[in-house]
């Protein structure tokens, strides 16, 4: 196809032809003049001709060539359909079998069945496949036929105007004229757009999932702006790429007739399927259609994979096809010695029709062919069928559970893979991504380090855990707003309510919809979207301002505002900066909320803050705030109370106290007078607070809303708005900053460098209003921002040493930041003069116009001008954790689970994350190898791998002493709950590449916990792929982000979040959930279902069809091995395809072995389908016994009673038949554990279908089935008293030993299942109780002295008394002794707690006292025990002190193992 | 279950939220009865079942045993007559034997007659099929298109009526297999009736029995004059035209006199199957017993620790 469009495209390679009187002719295609070809490889590029609808041949012909937009993504056409889908099932090794058979009938001396007959089972079964792909292929159908058909506006020649047509009509070249909130039909080149900046707003949500918009601009330095584009004069041609899935390259350029080019890259491309925003009209180019692009180039179908159960069958299927082959054999040696016994040929032995006998050897291989076909069944070929059905009945119900969905998305849980819902009952390692998958991804400000100065926002910090709860009650929320606000703003209360409410109809309306193109319902949707837009929830939006930092903000304002260049406060003016940057340095959208997703282009007129009003106001509101807010004013305090702790401790910090002292001072002095007052009335800060934020919100004329690309950005943009710095508006050419006190400041941008991977940082170069400097504002990664600063080696001056402790100090901060685990970002700037600036623009601009090499060079310039940086400051961002991650983490870990963070975050936040997840625990001995070097990574690997061994084999004897060995507990599964491990990237590059992968994984293999830090997608991938190939065991991958999708791609079962970061990884996943926390339901409850009945469903299966096909061949025995039957063969097929088919699929789908909530309750119980319990050779061999057991007693009861009667053989086969069908159903009750009125129906359904069935069968039918004739066989029968004895005494005999089993399995070794079994039973109050013992007893000894039932409020305490994060938890509650001796820890660290009890709240700074003092003292204590991190980290800076870092790393093993210890002991 | 398309499909039009339903059936809650075996269950079931069996199996053996049966092999006694039927030529020649046998006591009730065949194979695959029931049931069939073959035609064209092999290896002390020595329509020379695909030995032969020894009902006493309460205990004689040879495949055959009760001929099995069977529930029912209340103790002192 590709090489036709070449071939063909060579006609039409003349691009842009001078004149055109050559334009070619269909006629005269081998005529081109072959010098006149242009440099253009063809196969490279893609020549696209503006639609000359009605006179050029020339976009005629060419787009002739490329794919219509038409779009087909049916597998088959009506002709194709048979043939394909034929070819297709064929292709299936079990169809290919039943054809075989079907073949093999076909020979008169091994015709067993009649030969249409035999083929019946074939028919329906690929008569089923075929149906159900035809009516899913006629699905898609109408869907493509729905798309095809929708509208849009295409520009005609003829008429002059753009006209309404169908997609499906849509050629390349075509000019399209796409409105607000349209879909795009097709890859389009923007050629005008109605903005007058020539930008066109995209919403990609339908592409990739994410909501925010992005801009597309106009081809540059084509059109001219504000005028109409007029697709006549339109006379370029295009050259670009050929077709490719790539959705973010895209290049080319176009051809003025002049031989002028203009590039362009993707910035210029509306692709197809997504919606246009915020612009009237647009105007482009079709340049790919239908199929060819992107948008369909990116569409792959749902993978196909193989769940394990479904690998094991497989190899039990190969036992049964052994089995059948010797049974084959037996009956072909049974028929060659039984005809050779004969002197002369009996009267029953027929010849054939010739009237030849066979020899008995050749009878004997005649026979083998011949058994095959009789005893076909044992190879269960509707075992595949049946297991299709069952698995879209469990997904069905899957997706349908209503705890899985999630009501802020608006999303159930969707499974994209149908057949590998049991692999979620057999996890054994989890891969977790960490952002945006243990984390929400919303990026909550919560505090600031300006000018060295730390500003801690504890109201902010308390604001957020008070959001906690409110998401969990709304109307709690709504009292405590009302509380907490004014009465004045009753109405204000009423818009948060609603806020709160927000959430959900946010989601519904930023979910990816397919939209139809009827304007007025996108319309209707925009408004439902009110100001919500991409990212922000209110608890983004809201930041609680610090109060200290808030009054030194607004006076430094102020003096800005004032125009007061001469004062230059280095604090003030930084403070300034740095929430100027915060407001500038970003590309974020505004939109106002009355106008929804219009961006503000223009500032809105503001009139400068009314003064005498609003003050009245204020002090009004004050007064009142005066007796509401007393309660707050005691805990707000303790900011206050905290600061002068930390003066006291930190002799650094009393400068900086004094200077805000100081300040506070010259607030109360230079400041307005209102604040003044404030401070003298003496009222509490947060009253201050309200009466800010008040002020501001009344002001405000409308409430902005951000867009932007990153949730950082947005946090960033809200923390200004905080501190009263708003973004007002923002264009390509100006941004609008409005002050506290309401000035607008309005900055041109000269250049916005973008922020990427490489450079980790984004700059804007602005002009200052006031000042007119060139001000460049970077903001960034901490690592690289602290190295482009400006170089403080020389400390001449006073200024510049002040600047070196500054960088020092917002160094010390940031790091406790990261510990903290909050995401870090520098704030720096630079002031240019203009001559450096003009050389700079320069640069840029030639870079700008390059071709070749335009990104290595835009790189380079963007890097040149970032440096020399002055540090303004650094901002902590929470990504909090989801809600229920550690409550999660703990019952997958309880069920079994190993679970590893793989994350590219950086190790102190990915530690503390994991601590704060319960991933590590307090008293888990944590190692950390960091290290380049191979020989070191070797040597550390092994000396940790001892260590482990060491304690591992310590705990051992303790384990016995301890007694309580759970008895599905095994050394090897459970590893030892007492060791964490931490990686990075670059040592696990190392193992990678020196191959210590399997020291590695010995070591992890006793790693409660791994934790890779920094890690690329590429490694995250390489370690899932490590343990899931070298270790054998079912991986589980689970992310949110496109970096995860080669990790989920290579696990057993990926996951995806449909979180914040787009669809990249819900498109690569097996089940896309929309929170961490759902996994728990999904393992413990759908995963142990799924995996229980299907491997009880598969058992079942292979035990129906042996003991059923085992009864004609213990008939064999008693025909002479001739291949008869004893039971027609109609009653044969229906027998497995409707007598006994319906009960076995119910149960596969319905059965619970045991509740939801007792399954949640108990994660132990995971781990009969992590160990493949229910289905495994032994079980399968146990139950292919009892199959040949029961078969045995179904088949001999009744020869016994018949024989030497006058029986004939269907009235022989009729009982037996009966027998079996009663025997194989109460087996099915026996087995199953639930029983729905589905069940009873289709239980007692199936016998009395049987029993109606046959009986008509029998008296209806004479000669419908000749020459057998079982005619009023069954009727004979059932006026026998001997039928009915024999099918009541058959089945009770056959089920004995089976019932026998599972009663003694109740009274002997009960399983845990049998006992969750029996908490079931229990009325409610008593199952947790019962729940909770069972927990406790099952649990190994270690961490049995931990608390096992973990409420999210008991965690909490925990976590806070640990002191992993002061900063998460400082409010203290006091620790009850019997409290924490109940939690197992050593005397000496309660009292150590205790002691720090009182102070806890300003830990944080406590501890930075104590650092320092460490770090003077290198000989840390490593016993510390409430930070974790020091004293265990084995660091290896190099080689040479490789054995001094052995030596250290042995101490510290030893004395975190001594602790550990005595922790167990306790 | 996902399409392929670029767009996901507009679920959303129809619903306006995607909100799984509440039911009990989507969410798994359906209302269940949850068998579980306890300790009760178990052992009623055991001894509940063991009792019944036994019973029953009394019953049944009982009444098998009331069954009188005399089952005469003949074989050896008209060797004779076999080994002049093992020669194909003779067959034209008429044998006679007499089997003399004594019932010491009386057989009260209706007495059956069965001929006994041992070691016929009549439900070889094969020779099962080998029949035209459509030419039974008088349709115009073409035979040659049946089943039958080889028996559909005779030499000299002229179909076979009945067909196949089931049909031409009658049983017959008077008809030789395995083609028809006299045509059908002359089974029953006593009785017009009696004839054709309608005759009753012929019925009764052409349902295969389903093992290789059998037996197929031949005549009743009819229960006139001194047989009016069955057959009083005395000597007597089977007269017996030897037709069908059996020896060259190792058969034997037998004349059977049985009475028939309710629950069948005079096979015991059944009834030994139930007393077994309810023998070992019962059994079963005790084991339980003890290993429970073995367990118990074991148990309770586990948890005391």
């Amino acid at each position: 196809m590709a090489l036709s469009v070449d071939s063909a495209l060579y006609r039409w390679q003349r691009p842009g032809a001078p004149s055109p009187s050559q334009t070619l002719s269909e006629s005269t295609p081998l005529l081109v003049p072959v010098r006149d070809k242009p440099k253009l490889h063809l196969k490279k590029w893609r020549i696209v001709f503006p639609n000359k609808r009605g006179d050029g041949t020339d976009w005629k012909g060419a787009s002739m060539l490329y794919s219509g937009n038409r779009i087909r993504t049916t597998k088959y056409t009506w002709v194709t359909f048979l043939p394909q889908n034929l070819f297709e099932q064929f292709q299936r090794l079990g169809n290919l079998y039943f054809f075989f058979l079907v073949v093999l009938n076909w020979f008169p001396q091994l015709e067993i069945f009649h030969r249409e007959m035999i083929v019946l089972p074939l028919v329906v079964v690929l008569l089923a496949s075929m149906v159900k792909d035809a009516i899913e292929d006629y699905r898609k159908y109408q869907l493509d036929k729905m798309i095809n058909f929708s509208k849009t506006r295409i520009y005609d020649r003829e008429e002059h105007a753009y006209i309404e047509k169908c997609w499906k009509d849509v050629q390349v070249g075509d000019f399209v004229q796409l409105q607000c909130n349209e879909t795009i039909p097709a890859d389009i080149l923007l050629l005008h757009s109605s903005d007058q900046n020539g930008i066109c707003h995209l919403e990609t949500a339908n592409l990739d999932g994410e909501t925010n918009l992005k801009q597309r601009q106009v081809v540059m330095g084509f059109s001219r702006q504000n005028e109409l584009f007029e697709p006549e004069l339109f006379q370029n041609t295009i050259v670009c790429e050929m077709p490719n899935n790539d959705l973010n390259k895209f290049k080319g350029y176009m051809k003025k007739p002049n031989q002028e080019r203009i590039g362009f890259n993707i910035e210029s491309l509306l692709l197809r399927g997504c919606t246009v925003r915020n612009t009237e009209a647009a105007v482009g180019i079709v340049i790919y259609a239908g199929h060819e692009t992107k948008a369909m180039l990116n569409n792959h179908g749902s993978r196909y994979k193989r769940s394990k159960i479904e690998r094991q069958l497989n190899r039990d299927i190969f036992f049964c096809v052994g089995l059948l082959f010797v049974m084959c054999l037996v009956g072909a040696v049974g028929h060659g010695i039984w005809a050779g016994n004969f002197f002369e040929h009996p009267p029953y032995d027929i010849p054939d029709e010739n009237g030849n006998f066979l020899s008995p050897v050749l009878a004997g291989a005649y026979m083998f062919l011949t058994m095959i076909i009789l005893l076909q069944v044992l190879i269960p070929i509707s075992l595949y069928v049946s297991i299709e059905l069952v698995k879209l009945g469990q997904v069905f119900l899957i997706h349908n559970d209503i705890d899985l969905y999630d009501e802020e998305a608006d999303l159930p849980i969707q499974c994209r893979a149908l057949n590998i819902a049991e692999d979620l009952g057999q996890i054994q390692y989890i891969f977790s991504d960490k952002t945006g998958t243990l984390t929400e991804n919303k990026m909550v400000f919560r505090r600031c380090t300006v000018d060295g100065i730390e500003f801690s926002h504890q109201e902010n910090a308390r604001r957020l855990d008070t959001h906690k709860e409110l998401d969990l009650d709304d109307e709690d929320f709504a009292n405590l707003q009302r509380f907490t606000l004014p009465p004045m703003d009753i109405e204000k209360s009423a818009t948060s309510k609603q806020r709160s409410m927000r959430p959900l109809r946010r989601c519904q309306s930023a979910r990816a919809h397919f939209q139809r193109h009827t304007r007025t319902r996108s319309l209707g949707r925009c408004d439902s979207n009110q100001s919500q837009v991409a990212f922000s929830s209110p608890i983004e939006k809201d930041v609680t301002p610090d109060s200290i930092l808030l009054r030194r903000v607004r006076e430094a304002a102020l003096q800005t505002e004032n125009l007061s260049p001469f004062i230059h406060m280095k604090t003030s003016t930084s403070l300034t900066d740095f929430f100027l940057a915060l407001a500038i340095c970003n590309t974020v959208l505004v939109s106002t909320a009355t106008e929804p997703r219009q961006r503000v282009t223009v500032p809105p007129p503001i009139k400068p803050s009314g003064i005498t009003l609003e003050k009245i106001h204020q002090i009004f509101q004050r007064l009142k705030l005066a007796s509401l807010s007393q309660s707050f004013s005691s805990s707000q305090s303790s900011s206050d109370l905290g600061i002068s702790f930390s003066a006291k401790n930190a002799p650094e910090y009393r400068a900086a106290l004094e200077c805000c002292d100081n300040d506070r001072d010259c607030g109360a002095s230079g400041g307005g007078d209102e604040l003044q007052g404030k401070d003298s009335t003496d009222i509490g800060s947060a009253s201050l607070d309200e009466v800010f934020k008040s002020m501001t919100d009344s002001s405000l004329p409308t409430d902005f809303c951000y867009e932007a690309e990153s949730p950082d950005e947005a946090a960033l943009v809200y923390a200004a708005q905080a501190y009263s710095f708003t973004l007002v508006s923002r264009t390509p050419e100006q941004v609008t900053v409005r002050l506290p006190q309401g000035t607008l400041l309005t900055f041109d941008i000269l250049y916005t460098l973008g922020f990427d991977s490489v450079r980790k940082r984004m700059s804007v170069v602005v002009r200052h209003p006031l000042t007119k400097e060139i001000v460049v504002y970077t903001k960034g990664a901490d690592s690289v921002i602290m190295d482009l600063l400006e170089d403080s080696a020389k400390v001449d001056t006073s200024a510049e040493r002040r600047m070196k402790r500054i960088k020092e100090k917002t160094q010390k901060h940031l790091d406790f930041y990261a510990r903290d685990g909050l995401r870090t970002l520098c704030i720096a700037k630079k002031v240019l003069n203009e001559d450096d600036f003009q050389k700079w623009a320069n640069f840029r601009q030639e870079a700008e116009a390059a071709i070749d090499n335009r990104e290595e060079l835009l790189m380079e310039t963007a890097q040149h001008l970032e440096t020399k940086l002055t540090l303004l400051g650094a901002t902590g961002i929470e990504d909090r954790l989801q809600d229920g991650v550690p409550d999660t983490i703990a019952a997958l870990r309880e069920a079994g689970i190993q679970i590893w963070v793989l994350t590219g975050d950086k190790q102190e936040t990915a530690v503390n994350i994991a601590y704060s997840c319960k991933l590590l625990k307090q008293r888990d001995i944590v190692f950390t190898i960091n290290t380049e070097n191979k020989e070191t990574c070797e040597s550390l690997l092994n000396l940790t791998l001892e260590e482990v061994r060491k304690n591992s084999e310590a705990e051992k004897p303790q384990r016995k002493i301890w007694g309580v060995i759970p008895t599905s507990f095994s050394a090897s599964e459970a590893p030892s709950s007492e060791f964490g491990l931490v990686i990075d990237g670059r040592t696990l590059n190392v193992i990678f590449q020196a191959g210590l992968e399997e020291t590695f994984l010995e070591l992890t293999k006793r790693c409660r916990s791994v934790l890779c830090c920094c890690s690329t997608p590429l490694q995250k991938s390489m370690v899932v792929k490590l343990v899931r190939r070298q270790l054998k065991v079912m991986t589980l991958s689970i992310g949110d982000g496109a970096n995860d999708v080669s990790m989920i791609q290579a696990a057993d079962v990926g996951i995806g979040i449909s979180g914040q970061e787009g669809m990249q990884a819900v498109m690569a996943s097996d089940f896309a959930i929309s929170r961490f926390k759902h996994l728990k339901k999904l393992l413990l409850v759908h995963g142990h279902w799924c995996y229980a009945r299907l491997a009880k469903m598969v058992i079942y299966f292979f035990y129906k069809n042996v003991s059923y096909v085992s009864l004609l061949f213990w008939y064999q025995f008693f025909c002479g091995f001739s291949g008869s039957t004893m039971i027609d063969y109609w009653q044969m097929i229906f027998f497995n395809l409707f007598f006994t088919s319906v009960p076995p699929l119910l149960f596969g789908v319905l059965d619970r072995d045991v509740s939801a909530e007792t399954l949640l309750g108990l994660p132990e119980l995971y781990k009969d389908g992590q160990n493949s319990e229910i289905y495994k050779l032994s079980t399968f061999i146990i139950t292919m016994l009892d199959a040949f057991y029961q078969s045995l007693i179904c088949f001999f009861f009744p020869y016994l009673t018949y024989k030497d009667s006058d029986i004939d053989v269907f009235s022989f086969g009729s009982p037996i038949n009966t027998i079996s069908l009663l025997t194989i159903l109460l087996h099915q009750a026996l087995v199953m554990k639930t029983w729905t009125l589905f069940h009873l129906v289709a239980m007692v359904g199936s016998v009395v279908f049987y029993f109606v069935f046959s009986l008509i069968y029998n008296a209806a039918c004479v000669v419908c089935n000749p020459p057998t004739n079982p005619y009023w066989v069954l009727e004979k029968q059932l006026s026998d008293p001997t039928f009915y004895f024999l099918c009541l005494i058959t089945p009770i005999t056959a089920l004995l030993p089976r019932f026998f089993i599972f009663a003694l399995q109740g009274t002997f070794g009960a399983t845990l299942i049998l006992k969750a079994q029996q908490v079931d039973k229990l009325p409610r109050g008593q199952q947790d109780l019962q729940i909770q013992k069972l927990r406790s007893r099952t649990q190994s000894p270690s961490s049995a002295s931990v608390p096992s039932p973990v409420s999210n409020d008991d965690l909490k305490q925990r976590i806070s008394h640990l002191c992993v994060s002061p900063f998460l938890h400082p409010v203290p509650a006091a620790v009850s002794h019997g409290d924490t001796a109940s939690r197992g820890l050593s005397a000496s660290e309660v009292n150590h707690l205790r002691k720090l009890t009182p102070e806890e709240g300003y830990y944080f700074f406590n501890r930075w006292a104590e650092e320092e003092s460490v770090a003077a003292d290198s000989s840390a204590e490593p016993s510390s025990g409430h930070y974790p991190l020091v004293p265990r980290r084995v660091k290896t800076p190099g080689q040479d002190d490789d054995k001094q870092t052995k030596d250290r790393a042995h101490n510290f093993n030893h004395g975190s193992h001594r602790r550990s210890v005595s922790a167990v002991t306790l | 279950m996902k399409n392929k398309t670029s767009f996901p499909p507009q679920e959303g039009e129809t619903h306006p939220s995607r909100c799984p339903d509440n039911s009990a059936f989507e969410q798994q809650k359906l209302p269940a009865w949850k068998p579980h075996l306890t300790l009760a269950t178990v052992l009623s079931t055991f001894f509940l079942t063991g009792a019944f069996c036994l019973s029953v199996g009394v019953c049944l053996i009982l009444s098998a045993n009331s069954v009188r049966e005399i089952q005469i092999d003949y074989s050896e006694k008209c060797s004779d007559c076999s080994k002049l039927r093992e020669n194909t030529s003779n067959w034209n020649k008429e044998c006679h034997c007499f089997v003399n046998f004594t019932l010491k006591e009386d057989i009260l009730g209706d007495v059956f007659m069965y001929y006994g065949l041992k070691n016929f194979y009549q439900n070889h695959r094969r020779y099962v099929v080998s029949r035209s029931d459509a030419q039974l049931l008088g349709r115009n069939v073409n035979i040659q298109k049946s089943s039958c073959a080889p028996f559909t035609t005779y030499q000299n064209g002229t179909p076979m009526a009945p067909c196949g092999a089931i049909a031409n290896s009658m049983f017959n002390e008077t008809a030789r297999p395995p083609y028809w020595q006299k045509p059908v329509y002359l089974l029953d020379e006593e009785d017009e009736k009696n004839n054709g695909y309608v005759n009753d030995d012929f019925i009764i032969w052409m349902r295969v029995s389903a093992f290789a020894t059998f037996r197929n009902l031949y005549r009743r006493v009819s229960r006139v004059r001194q047989f009016a309460d069955g057959l009083p205990a005395g000597n007597y004689t089977f007269h017996i035209s030897y037709n069908f040879p059996v020896s060259k495949f190792k058969g034997r055959k037998h004349v059977i006199l049985s009475t028939v009760v309710w629950s069948g001929g005079s096979n015991p099995f059944l009834g030994i199957a139930y007393v077994v069977s309810g023998t070992v529930a019962a059994l079963t029912g005790f084991v339980i017993t003890a290993i429970h209340l073995k367990l118990r103790k074991k148990k309770t002192y586990f948890q005391k620790e």
